[in-house]
């Protein structure tokens, strides 16, 4: 796991910050610091915008530290303070667009079918090296709809748990299972037909129908 | 019971991350064996999210870190306001 928690390191830390330890305040929301960014990347899609509010966040979480009270982990708490602080910031905005929060209900029935093929040549991670593949990868997942988005981001990208990502999103455990396997679909449908290129070239190209 | 391939797609998230139960892993197991388009699938959706998840898709703005504790900094500073 990424950054994976380790809750009484967090739980000594805090006590010693709220002593008057103040500088251990960096090593604390170190390991949050990824996840609370490409949340608020998610929901503000907008680079600059994104990092002034992940730093309004974490001096939020600072000023706030007191109330932290331990009933959820520390990094769920501080990404339940990125999400509000990236949606004030879109109601300020009144930024309309067509991804917008209630445009999208889990009960909707888009068509959430993979893509078909009759083999799959495997694309190795160190295919990664090309940049062209990264930024491919970045664009699908920033085409998603933000609810699928959001989950995506924490689930995946930042391997929290299903619980945890229920909790800092504020949705149900169940939800976030159908969004994920939603986001999923969508992403194989869109990315394994651009993606045979980056696969090892050998052997004989089968399974792409054309 | 037969499962057919619609039901194996809607199970494929669930059956990534090994939470669908004993009983529904077997019939999607053998379903896959026989089904060439449901190997496929399964094989491509668990290969984009090893890519996309990968550190090097994904990566903070350079120097993200070093401002973000720079202003920390002026807030943390014993003098500090």
């Amino acid at each position: 796991m990424k950054n994976a928690p380790n809750p009484e390191f967090e739980a000594d830390c805090i006590r010693r910050i709220l002593g008057g330890e103040k500088q251990l305040f960096h090593d604390l929301i170190r390991p949050c610091e990824r996840p609370i960014y490409f949340l608020l990347m998610s929901i503000l899609r907008n680079e600059a915008e994104a990092e002034d509010a992940a730093q309004e966040t974490v001096l939020k979480i600072y000023r706030n530290l007191h109330l932290f009270r331990g009933e959820s982990q520390f990094r769920t708490w501080a990404l339940s303070i990125a999400r509000n602080e990236g949606l004030g910031r879109l109601r300020k905005a009144e930024t309309r667009r067509e991804d917008s929060l209630d445009a999208l209900s889990d009960n909707q029935t888009s068509d959430f079918t993979p893509a078909i093929l009759t083999s799959w040549r495997e694309v190795p991670s160190k295919a990664l090296e090309q940049k062209e593949l990264a930024a491919l990868l970045r664009q699908a997942i920033d085409g998603l709809p933000e609810i699928y988005r959001n989950v995506v981001l924490l689930r995946d990208i930042e391997e929290m748990d299903v619980r945890e990502t229920a909790s800092a999103l504020g949705i149900a455990e169940g939800a976030v299972k159908v969004r994920l396997h939603r986001a999923r679909a969508l992403l194989q449908r869109s990315l394994a037909p651009r993606l045979k290129g980056f696969a090892p070239k050998r052997g004989k190209l089968f399974g792409w129908g054309r | 019971m037969r499962i057919d391939c619609k039901h194996v797609w809607e199970h494929i998230s669930a059956y990534i991350d090994g939470e669908v139960d004993a009983e529904l892993r077997a019939e999607i197991d053998k379903h896959l064996e026989t089904c060439e388009v449901c190997s496929a699938v399964l094989d491509s959706t668990r290969n984009v999210v090893v890519l996309y998840a990968d550190g090097r898709v994904f990566e903070l703005p350079a120097g993200f870190s070093e401002r973000l504790h720079e202003r920390l900094d002026k807030v943390l500073a014993p003098e500090g306001p």
